[in-house]
């Protein structure tokens, strides 16, 4: 009796285990974690906020601001990256608090998941094709990028500089930032073009632009400085003037989606990005535009409209 | 035969009353680290498989599109799922790798075992170990800074792409191949090295007809096992491939990797779409490979054994 | 040509490129440690980082490393040596046996992007533990287990025979002579195998970025209470560690500095890495040395 019972304690024991972790995968459920015990004025509960990497830095400084404010004592404010797509999908689910996205939510998530998520925009981040310095171009028509960007045009030259192979320096195409570029820069989508680099990460792309002649991309306007040369665009400069009047149209919205309208903490906070505190001094110096100071909206869609 | 088989006189019985509760608790206990073990596989499997299968039986994309298809376009206006450069791109690094690593790794483990058995193995273990002990990113890093400027200073070009990878992946693997060769050679009996010797072979001699031959499979091992470390590592390739979803046609082209494209793209895609599944069966496409690993290693340490 | 001049050269080709090996290695460690070491000062280490503005540390993240390798070995260690006793002493040649050790191969070679994806999907989103220490100590630990079993159950098999065969005369059960009789003899190599497995600890990344998070909460390093929200030690508290924030720091951060910070990140990371390993060695040989002295005193 004591040989047949020897493998059978090992069996059941494994069936048993995999029957209990796969019962418990199939029932997916967690709650949000914001849970408000509201006692008078102050304010406590924990709010996590999940989603792009580019928008990170920028909430991660604003929440631990947040937290030291007067009443917020026990509040506190957990950052994740992960990407748009993580995000979306975390705030979908009720898993995060806030989904952090470089996109509209329509752009990711299905109709109908993307109709539970309210948008509260933070930002605008404005963008521009940038060259590596040797290429001897400073701007470009639309039609020119887009020839550029499906490959019609191969070198450098034949826009007016210097004789150069052209090396593109893509996003991958899930990229927040290749919508917006492909979408308001060259108004249509791009192939991933044979030998193209991809970089999903704004420093890398840079990195790689800097140093490989012949290079283009696009970036962010914070990353803009004099190791690379921006492209202006149709003639206009990518500046702040220029973006908030809507004469460049290349910018999309840092979005900050939450889960049907935000309870109290959540609230609080989003109001808080909102406020001069934080629009006048951190998203100015990572580069955004105060979404306060723009004169034109933009939808989903992309229609732009006078405010 | 002159020797009594006695055996069975003195084969103690442990009193089983006494210690039967102390024995079932230690076996117990064993077993339940055990199965912990196996639930933990059988559940990445599950949930991986369970993922990846969505992308073929729910959204609907050939797994024959998937497989041989060179079109990777999921947010085109008509989306395309090939994933074969992802797969070409997987096998071509690591191949490669494996080809750089595996004559130093050889070289080493000789020069460990062989050569100067007490004083090598004193300076390169060590510098094995460590080796292998640095962190991924820090080997993305360096091939970042220093490999891709001097491929590009060398051939022109960007750089970046399979050449980069496969040097970065070498280096990384250099240490699992070397340590389980000179692991192999140790095991070696010292005689048949004698008597090659004593038959006034050279050491040469001795190393490429009794070594090597008698301990290849076990060799063998180590490249497979580097092989397997190579087709896993995502951000170090990934730093320095380019990541361009086509079949590069030279080393020095923009290419990806399945790991590549994972990190890439992963967190930028709604979980449930389709472009996330996808991304789901090619990591269940790494599982799959790392298993054909294990059974090769098998294969060679069951060669090994006759 | 001369079988002797033969093995002349295939000697001399053998000992450049071992020689290489070590030339690389030298260059590797000396190119990250002289890029990074001149921004490594006490501050450096202690101070928390700035997201925005030059200067700040690596101080929370250098402690997420060691907190979250303690906690990988909390888990792994009851685990992985009790699979390791069961695979050298109960494990009888069979199937299932052959079973068990194709798991822990294939376990031990998986990729670790696959675990990390396997983290979110299961620890992080089902089991609700989110982006937490938790959470990545458990998927460290799938990485950490195989090598564990493997290393233990090497030690174990190593004990002379005699020793053990001493136990069945004196007529122990199985658990005992296990506990007192093999275990003290496989304890050293058990203690290197496991620090010396924990050390890839410190260098994993991928599969942390989707378990333990890239963000840390402000922590309170006077507030030890693990169950305290703002306490170093919650473990329910996202983490980031040192490699991770190698990683996050090359790739996104709008610093002025993030250069010079991926690089004296990356030296300490790879100094840690060295000192884990010196530690290892020198601990296993301390443990080897009480453990037989104590024997001759009995």
């Amino acid at each position: 009796m004591f040989k047949k019972a020897k493998k059978f304690p090992l069996l059941v024991t494994t069936l048993a285990m995999t029957v209990v972790l796969a019962a418990c995968g199939s029932g997916s459920d967690s709650t949000g974690s914001g849970n408000t015990d509201n006692t008078g004025t102050k304010l406590s509960g924990s709010i996590l906020a999940v989603g792009s990497s580019a928008l990170q830095p920028l909430v991660d400084q604003a929440g631990q601001d947040f937290m030291e404010v007067e009443g917020n004592e026990d509040i506190t404010v957990q950052v994740q990256g992960g990407g748009s797509g993580t995000g979306l999908t975390q705030v979908a689910d009720k898993q995060a608090d806030i989904g952090n996205s470089d996109v509209f939510a329509e752009e990711k998530l299905d109709a109908d998941q993307a109709k539970t998520l309210v948008d509260h925009q933070v930002a605008v981040v404005g963008m521009s094709a940038v060259a590596n310095k040797e290429v001897g171009v400073t701007d470009l028509t639309q039609e020119q990028l887009v020839d550029i960007f499906t490959g019609k045009i191969t070198n450098w030259k034949e826009v007016g500089g210097a004789d150069q192979k052209i090396v593109i320096v893509n996003r991958p195409a899930s990229s927040g930032t290749r919508a917006t570029f492909e979408k308001y820069a060259l108004g249509q989508s791009a192939p991933d073009l044979q030998g193209a680099i991809q970089e999903d990460s704004s420093g890398t792309v840079k990195k790689i632009i800097t140093e490989t002649p012949g290079a283009i991309g696009y970036l962010a306007l914070s990353y803009l400085d004099d190791s690379i040369t921006a492209i202006k665009y149709n003639g206009i400069e990518a500046t702040v003037e220029n973006i908030e009047s809507g004469t460049y149209p290349v910018w999309a919205y840092e979005h900050m989606y939450t889960s049907g309208d935000p309870n109290e903490v959540v609230k609080a906070f989003l109001d808080y990005m909102l406020s001069d505190e934080i629009q006048d001094t951190y998203v100015v110096d990572l580069g955004y535009i105060p979404v306060k100071g723009m004169q034109v909206v933009r939808d989903a869609e992309g229609n732009i409209t006078e405010k | 035969m002159s020797v009594a088989n006695t055996d069975h006189a003195h084969k103690p019985r442990p009193k089983r009353e006494k210690h039967y509760y102390e024995d079932w608790i230690g076996k117990i206990y064993t077993s339940i680290c055990v199965v912990f073990l196996i639930v933990v596989i059988i559940s990445i499997v599950f949930f991986v498989a369970s993922k990846g299968l969505t992308t073929f039986v729910k959204d609907g994309v050939s797994p024959l599109e998937f497989f041989t298809s060179g079109n990777w376009n999921p947010t085109g206006d008509e989306p395309a799922y090939g994933a074969l450069p992802f797969i070409v791109g997987s096998f071509t690094v690591t191949i490669l790798a494996a080809l750089i690593a595996s004559p130093l790794a050889l070289c080493a483990a000789l020069f460990m075992t062989e050569i100067v058995p007490g004083k090598g193995k004193r300076i390169l273990q060590p510098a094995i170990e460590l080796l292998s002990g640095i962190p991924s990113v820090v080997y993305g890093f360096v091939g970042l800074t220093v490999i891709v400027p001097l491929i590009r200073s060398i051939f022109g070009g960007t750089g970046v792409g399979i050449l980069a990878g496969c040097l970065v992946l070498s280096v990384m693997i250099l240490p699992t191949i070397t340590s389980i060769m000179a692991d192999a050679i140790t095991s070696l009996p010292g005689g048949l090295r004698e008597s090659s010797y004593a038959l006034g072979a050279t050491r040469w001699q001795t190393i490429t007809g009794v070594v090597i031959p008698t301990v290849l499979p076990a060799l063998l091992t180590g490249v497979v096992l580097g092989m397997a470390r190579a087709f896993g590592e995502a951000l170090a390739v990934q730093m320095v491939i380019g990541n361009a979803p086509h079949v590069p046609h030279s080393l020095l082209e923009s290419a990806s990797t399945l790991t590549s494209v994972i990190t890439l793209s992963m967190g930028n895609t709604a979980s449930g779409s389709v472009h996330n599944n996808a991304l789901w069966s090619m990591a269940l496409v790494l599982l799959l490979m790392t298993f054909i690993f294990v059974l090769l290693v098998r294969l060679l340490e069951r060669r090994n054994r006759v | 040509m001369k079988p002797k001049t033969v093995d002349r050269i295939a000697t001399g080709v053998i000992v450049t490129f071992a020689l290489a090996i070590v030339a690389i290695l030298v260059g590797l460690l000396g190119f990250i440690i002289f890029r990074g070491i001149g921004h490594i000062s006490w501050d450096f280490l202690t101070s928390k980082p700035q997201n925005l503005r030059a200067g700040g540390g690596i101080g929370p993240q250098l402690f997420n490393s060691i907190y979250l390798l303690i906690l990988t070995l909390i888990i792994t260690i009851p685990l992985g040596w009790g699979a390791g006793i069961y695979m050298a002493e109960y494990a009888k040649p069979g199937r299932i046996t052959n079973m068990i050790r194709l798991v822990v191969e294939v376990l031990s070679s998986f990729p670790s992007i696959v675990i990390g994806l396997f983290g979110l999907l299961v620890l992080v989103n089902t089991f609700g533990f989110g982006f937490s220490l938790l959470s990545g100590a458990l998927a460290l630990a799938v990485f950490n287990l195989p090598l564990m079993v493997r290393t233990t159950e090497q030690a174990f098999r190593s004990v002379p025979k005699a020793q053990k065969e001493a136990g069945l005369a004196l007529g122990l059960s199985k658990w005992k002579i296990i506990t007192s009789i093999l275990l003290p003899v496989a304890l050293p190599a058990m203690i290197t195998g496991t620090i010396l497995a924990a050390g890839r600890i410190f260098g994993e990344a991928a599969a942390l970025m989707f378990t333990a998070g890239m963000s840390s909460p402000p922590l309170d390093f006077t507030n030890w209470n693990p169950f305290s929200e703002r306490s170093p030690l919650n473990p329910m508290r996202p983490a980031e560690t040192l490699a991770v924030h190698i990683w996050k720091v090359n790739s996104e951060q709008l610093k002025p500095d993030a250069a010079e910070i991926a690089a004296g990140a990356s030296a300490v990371l790879v100094i840690m890495v060295l000192l884990f390993n010196l530690f290892a060695r020198w601990f296993g040989r301390f443990v080897y040395r009480r453990m037989t002295a104590a024997k001759r005193m009995d």
